[in-house]
């Protein structure tokens, strides 16, 4: 779960991260008051999940007060890459010194955090990361005994000289471990942290994508979760327990297994078609998720014909075939459904969808073919 | 004749009293699985189906049973502590299936499990089957498989019972079939069974099926054209996936340029691995192979 730049902010300055003072803002009113408060010139952000902000006019300066709330009141309301933004931050345009980067990832390889650090911050990590390797200073920490306070100077003394900025950013390192920890994130991230002119460390930006996982456990982080920011569809499926994408084609595909669901879109590409979605309905599959995956997917005005590509090892396919029948009950689906099924109880599924007059593949290549002719004649 | 599991499993399965562990049990042992023991705290003393006694603990399990290999569907907030407890006991291979483990969690349990010389299955998969000695593992449907001497390595679930599926069809039986699991910190990768089926005298090739995300399986394309004499078939799921986006499994997303589909398929290429482009390749790929190492897979 990715959270909002000021999500971020509040949960590195509970470990005591220095920051620049700023708030976040719904309205112009509540904008300029914090500028007013803030004082001098100040950098209005929009907070959307996406990248480019600055590109797309979601980032502006502005001079006073009044200022702020002009640029407020154009960025509110205003769409970056599909998502309407619903709220900026107001942070002080800080005079900076210098600019450096400090991530710490769940790395897969080491299986461990890891700390990446850089002099050349500021700008897009991974593009240092391709282009200047050598730029960034890694270090993986040991789960069993955390960050070394000589850890914590040794990544501090690739960014400083001086030692009262060395001291400072090895307690910035050692609170963003904490902070990556107790939230159980898979990244944190300050990019920048700069210092002033006269010579403070602070971060200016900050990133934090928390473990879909940790959530069950942890509703304290779950309230950070921001609806609007997400594709609608995509809300809906995840209330309803469903791992749905929305894509851009015409074939509304409903799959179980995460790994079959991408093999049957690649397998509608292969054959000429364009998957309208990704969508796994689980394991243990109940008629309501079918029901519900089924609403999803047709509300996608894009979507010309459907398949359901269920292979039933634990999920049984007379559940799936009885959500099938239950679903089309309940409303009318007007594109046309291709329905390939195999494993347990098959033979039930069979006979429960023929008595309503569904035919059911037991061929995945010949469900795929069949299902892009069918959205190719609509379209 | 296999890998990791095999006539002498002696299995404990932890969790055995809950939904999905009683569910798997049945399953196991109807297949065939030296079932030898339960374990689900607060339950020691009762027996399952009549049959599997039920212990507290592990340790328990393994001094009155001689248990050996653990499989584990416990619920995510108590599955990793569930992997140290069988890793505490002596049990040599454990094996995850629960999905939904928070990845701190594994970072955590990792440096303990690798510090017994445990070999962990998982988390978040499907398990591992030998349909020669007929001992399953996890939750891989028995009735797919059939005993032969293609070795399987998969991150998928789903998508690796379409596979065996068709391979079983088609005349084309297994010595093991592995899923290692979707997630992002798993304890044996693909490198792992790659290994252990070139030195399996009974497997003559082996299926790897990978997907985005990761570098796990440009490691083991390295490690193909290095160390493996024995044909090879590999596939990618998600060539059509966007980046940045997760698709579903907690490791399969592509972030910035590494973890594509195109990039793994290269590295298969380079290795001399041949591509399947659809799942039901695998059959002509493998009767191809065979024929061009002088029809090794057709030896029974």
């Amino acid at each position: 779960m990715n959270l909002h730049e000021y999500q971020a902010r509040t949960l590195l300055k509970a470990v005591g991260i220095p920051m620049f003072d700023g708030d976040v803002a719904s309205t112009p009113t509540e904008a300029e008051a914090i500028a007013r408060r803030i004082g001098g010139t100040v950098v209005i952000k929009a907070q959307v999940h996406a990248g480019g902000r600055g590109k797309a006019g979601g980032v502006k300066l502005a001079r006073n007060p009044a200022e702020a709330a002009d640029e407020a009141a154009q960025i509110l309301g205003m769409t970056i890459k599909g998502l309407t933004v619903h709220k900026v931050l107001v942070v002080p345009a800080a005079e900076i010194a210098t600019e450096s980067y400090v991530g710490l990832i769940m790395d897969r390889e080491t299986q461990r955090p890891l700390f990446m650090v850089s002099s050349a911050g500021g700008v897009d990590i991974e593009e240092v990361a391709a282009k200047t390797p050598e730029k960034i200073v890694r270090l993986p920490v040991d789960p069993t005994y955390g960050l070394f306070p000589h850890q914590a100077l040794s990544l501090a003394f690739v960014l400083y000289r001086d030692f009262a900025q060395v001291k400072a950013a090895a307690g910035i390192m050692e609170q963003l471990h904490r902070a990556f920890v107790d939230n159980g994130a898979s990244l944190a991230e300050i990019n920048p942290l700069v210092t002033t002119p006269d010579g403070r460390v602070l971060a200016l930006d900050a990133k934090v994508v928390i473990d879909d996982n940790e959530l069950f456990w942890r509703p304290d982080l779950g309230v950070l979760r921001d609806d609007s920011a997400e594709e609608p569809s995509e809300a809906a499926a995840r209330r309803a327990n469903l791992s749905f994408i929305k894509l851009d084609g015409d074939v509304g595909c409903v799959v179980n297994g995460a790994g079959l669901a991408m093999a049957t879109m690649d397998l509608v590409k292969y054959y000429g078609g364009e998957p309208a979605n990704f969508l796994d309905i689980g394991g243990s599959s109940s008629p309501e998720k079918v029901i519900n995956a089924l609403k999803i997917i047709t509300a996608d005005p894009h979507v010309k014909a459907i398949l359901f590509n269920i292979f039933g090892g634990i999920t049984r396919t007379d559940d799936v075939a009885n959500g099938i029948v239950a679903a089309t009950r309940q409303f009318k689906v007007n594109v046309p459904v291709v329905i390939r099924l195999t494993g347990t109880n098959e033979a039930e599924a069979i006979r429960i969808l023929n008595e309503v007059g569904m035919p059911a593949l037991s061929d995945m290549d010949e469900a795929v073919q069949r299902v892009v002719q069918l959205a190719r004649a609509a379209a | 004749m296999s890998i990791f599991a095999d006539a002498a499993t002696r299995l404990v399965i932890q969790g055995i009293t809950g939904r999905e562990g009683s569910f798997h049990a049945r399953q196991m042992i109807e297949y065939g699985t030296k079932v030898v023991a339960g374990v689900t705290p607060g339950k020691g003393g009762q027996t399952f189906e009549a049959t599997v006694p039920v212990f507290n603990t592990v340790a328990d399990a393994v001094r009155e049973t001689g248990a050996n290999t653990a499989v584990i569907y416990v619920p995510p907030m108590g599955a990793a502590a569930a992997v140290i407890e069988s890793a505490d006991a002596g049990i040599p291979l454990v094996v995850c299936i629960t999905e939904g483990i928070p990845v701190m969690h594994m970072s955590r349990a990792m440096p303990f499990v690798r510090s017994r010389g445990v070999r962990l299955i998982g988390p978040n998969c499907p398990g591992l089957i030998t349909p020669g000695t007929r001992t399953k593992v996890g939750i891989i449907p028995g009735n797919i498989c059939t005993a032969g001497r293609v070795g399987l390595v998969s991150r998928s679930g789903t998508l690796t019972y379409e596979v065996v599926n068709h391979l079983t069809r088609n005349g084309l039986g297994q010595s093991t079939c592995v899923g290692i699991g979707g997630d992002p910190i798993i304890g044996t990768n693909f490198i792992d069974c790659l290994a252990a089926f070139q030195d399996d005298p009974d497997t003559d090739a082996i299926v790897m099926i990978g997907e985005i995300g990761g570098t796990d399986e440009q490691n083991a394309a390295a490690f193909v054209k290095e160390q493996v004499t024995k044909p090879v078939v590999g596939f990618i799921a998600g060539q059509t996936a966007p980046k940045g986006r997760r698709m579903g499994h907690a490791g399969a997303i592509i972030s910035g340029s590494s973890g594509t589909a195109e990039e793994k398929l290269a590295a298969f290429e380079a290795a001399g691995i041949a591509i399947m482009r659809r799942p039901a390749d695998v059959v002509g790929l493998l009767q191809r192979k065979a024929q061009s190492t002088k029809g090794v897979t057709s030896r029974k």
